[in-house]
């Protein structure tokens, strides 16, 4: 009771929460600034950093040229002599003109260093459908950072999430991809008044259920959310779990899930082959084969580049109704 | 010529000399199959390295190239610590992790080797980035090939820090091959100084097997760049002694080349100045190289001794990963 006084009930935009995590952290910490294309004046181009300018100054939030490459790499040598850099990068599309940097570069540092370096580094971008973006503004790219060591890769679905994780990823000393969605910016969910942290690797059960356990992130967790009300006026109890991080994975909150559900779907807007759903899936099978009930499903994007035609792309990622129809095959093994 | 101290120009011949023989005892040990992998010298090149650090402090920064050995010497890495990384030892500056292509000692501002060509330039320039949020007096030498000098990170680098006038002294060691490709086959611009002009950057192109040449112009680059005038851009020519790497016999460098900077090498220019300027004798020079070539079998003795790292300390190492 006493708790509920103190913290300010209030619901904000993700867009909203994000841009309070990097005004608390640049307060915080005078070695935190910002960088990226049209970030300053113009606040960026899903409103996350406006205002900042204003109350930081140009020094430490100011616009890049169109240079991924070279200032990505600007970032690491800033993180590298004890800044610590957010560094955005538009779409996530563009981050594959950073992977020098960011995979020869960043990942590999402190490792190559002995653990005499390290780059405490944020890398924000945002991924997924939007749209008609069409396949160069439109791809999920995850799978690549999370197949390389040294990376983390955190990608949250909601404003509250994405606050505390923003948050733990500034202070973070290694380098973070931090993966937004294009279609959240704009969603809204309660994010306390004061301030807190969400530590990486730690998912979060989005929905108790016990019929199944269905594990999403990003963009896909509120259509994962829309499918369990449904499933659940059909009577089949959904538990949503989102990892929030991928690099690091909460394996235990995973397992403990499919223990106690023994079916599994995972749900990704990526394209199927090779995505993390696989990996997850893997873990899964190695770890609690004993448990399940029935074939572990991936429901995943189709394996093409997104089309511009909206009613094409709608068919290339998981819809509602196919994450439904999935979850019932897993449940009935249809 | 301006005089220089005595001590001074004794410090930059021993520097070159040092480089010069930690390359060829590398090279032996390397035959002996002690060291392995890649393994790149910077022979031919040593005045370069020698001549920009000495131009610039302790608080500055650099960041160096896949063959970095005489970088990391020059910035004043101990030789003990460098032969035990070369040789993959636990006591080496990455404890055997990184070898010849990662050397690094971020303690003292050395940003370290890169093996990817180019890269450490923009690496670089977010080091000389900070020092301009911190609003420090300090700046950052960032070495480049004239392979490097088409890359992308080189020249989006070069671009950022005119943009954001950053504290760089870009320094392209024109050696005139990439690998094994003449620098007229590889860009229509030979005259590579000419990229920072179109980039707005102040250029020059000098002789960088004189030794003083480059400290010259190294030094006068660096304060500049500590007053907020910078960033800066030497091309320095010079020739590569040998192949590309170890392995690599360079049977396409030309005789007349190879015989022309035989003559016009790095540590003969830099005699010269020992005995025309510090007015030293041949045995007082013989005395200098004796104690230099002293420290250097110690530190391979030192460094052949050293343990390696037990898999287990490795894989308690990467349990995070």
């Amino acid at each position: 009771m006493v708790k509920d006084v103190l913290i300010e009930k209030r619901e904000i935009m993700y867009r909203d929460a994000l841009n309070e995590a990097l005004k608390e952290e640049m307060a915080r910490d005078d070695k935190v600034f910002i960088m990226g294309e049209g970030i300053a004046q113009r606040g960026g181009s899903y409103k996350v950093t406006v205002g900042l300018l204003e109350q930081f100054g140009k020094k430490r939030v100011f616009d890049t040229p169109i240079s991924e490459n070279g200032f990505t790499g600007a970032g690491i040598g800033a993180a590298l002599t004890g800044m610590r850099p957010v560094v955005e990068i538009l779409f996530i599309d563009f981050t594959m003109l950073i992977l020098d940097q960011l995979i020869n570069q960043a990942a590999k540092f402190r490792f190559m260093s002995g653990d005499t370096a390290s780059v405490p580094l944020v890398l924000r971008t945002q991924g997924g459908v939007g749209n008609g973006l069409a396949a160069q503004h439109s791809q999920s790219l995850e799978a690549l950072f999370y197949h390389i060591p040294g990376l983390k890769v955190v990608m949250p679905s909601t404003p509250y999430d994405a606050k505390g994780l923003l948050k733990a990823a500034i202070r973070c000393d290694d380098p973070v991809i931090f993966i937004e969605h294009k279609l959240l910016y704009m969603n809204k969910g309660e994010v306390p008044g004061g301030e807190y942290i969400i530590p990486l690797g730690q998912a979060d059960i989005k929905r108790t259920g016990t019929d199944l356990t269905i594990i999403a992130w990003s963009g896909m967790v509120p259509k994962v959310m829309q499918a369990a009300e449904i499933l659940a006026k059909e009577g089949i109890s959904a538990e949503v779990v989102d990892p929030r991080s991928l690099v690091p994975l909460d394996k235990m909150t995973i397992i403990n899930s499919v223990k106690k559900t023994e079916h599994v779907l995972i749900v990704q807007e990526a394209a199927r082959r090779g995505g993390v759903g696989s990996d997850i899936s893997s873990i899964i099978q190695e770890e609690a084969f004993d448990y399940i009930d029935s074939p572990v499903k991936i429901l995943g994007g189709l394996n093409t580049p997104c089309p511009f035609n909206l009613n094409l792309e709608k068919v290339v990622i998981p819809q509602v109704e196919d994450i439904i129809r999935a979850a019932k095959e897993v449940i009935y093994a249809v | 010529m301006k005089k220089y101290t005595k001590d001074f120009l004794i410090s930059l011949y021993t520097t070159m000399y040092k480089i010069r023989n930690f390359e060829e005892q590398a090279i032996k040990l390397y035959r002996d199959g002690l060291i392995r992998g890649y393994f790149h010298p910077y022979l031919g090149e040593e005045a370069i390295a020698t001549g920009v650090c000495a131009a610039m402090d302790s608080h500055d920064y650099i960041t160096s190239t896949h063959r970095g050995h005489g970088h990391c010497l020059a910035w004043g890495a101990d030789l003990k610590r460098m032969f035990s990384e070369v040789l993959g030892r636990e006591n080496g500056y990455c404890k055997g992790l990184g070898g010849s292509m990662h050397i690094a000692d971020y303690t003292k501002n050395n940003l370290g080797a890169n093996g990817i060509v180019g890269s450490g330039v923009p690496i670089a320039v977010g080091a000389a980035l900070g020092i301009s949020i911190r609003n420090e007096k300090h700046m950052v030498s960032t070495f480049i090939s004239d392979g490097g000098s088409g890359i992308g990170s080189f020249l989006e680098g070069l671009n950022l820090a005119s943009a954001w006038k950053l504290p760089v002294l870009f320094v392209i060691e024109n050696n005139q091959y990439a690998v094994s490709t003449p620098i007229e086959e590889s860009t229509g611009e030979t005259e590579l100084y000419k990229r920072g002009i179109g980039f707005g950057v102040e250029s020059i192109r000098i002789d960088g097997n004189d030794v003083i040449e480059v400290y010259k112009t190294a030094k006068s680059f660096a304060d500049r760049c500590k007053n907020g005038q910078g960033p800066f851009l030497m091309e320095c020519i010079t020739f590569r002694k040998s192949g590309h790497h170890v392995n690599d016999p360079g049977l396409y460098l030309p005789k007349e080349k190879l015989e022309h900077f035989k003559l016009h090498d790095p540590l003969i220019i830099g005699k010269k100045h020992l005995t025309s300027s510090a007015g030293l004798s041949e045995a007082e020079i013989s005395e200098i190289e004796k104690q230099a070539m002293a420290e250097i079998m110690e530190a391979i003795d030192f460094a052949v001794k050293s343990p390696e790292m037990s898999e287990e300390k490795f894989l308690k190492f990467v349990e995070e990963y």
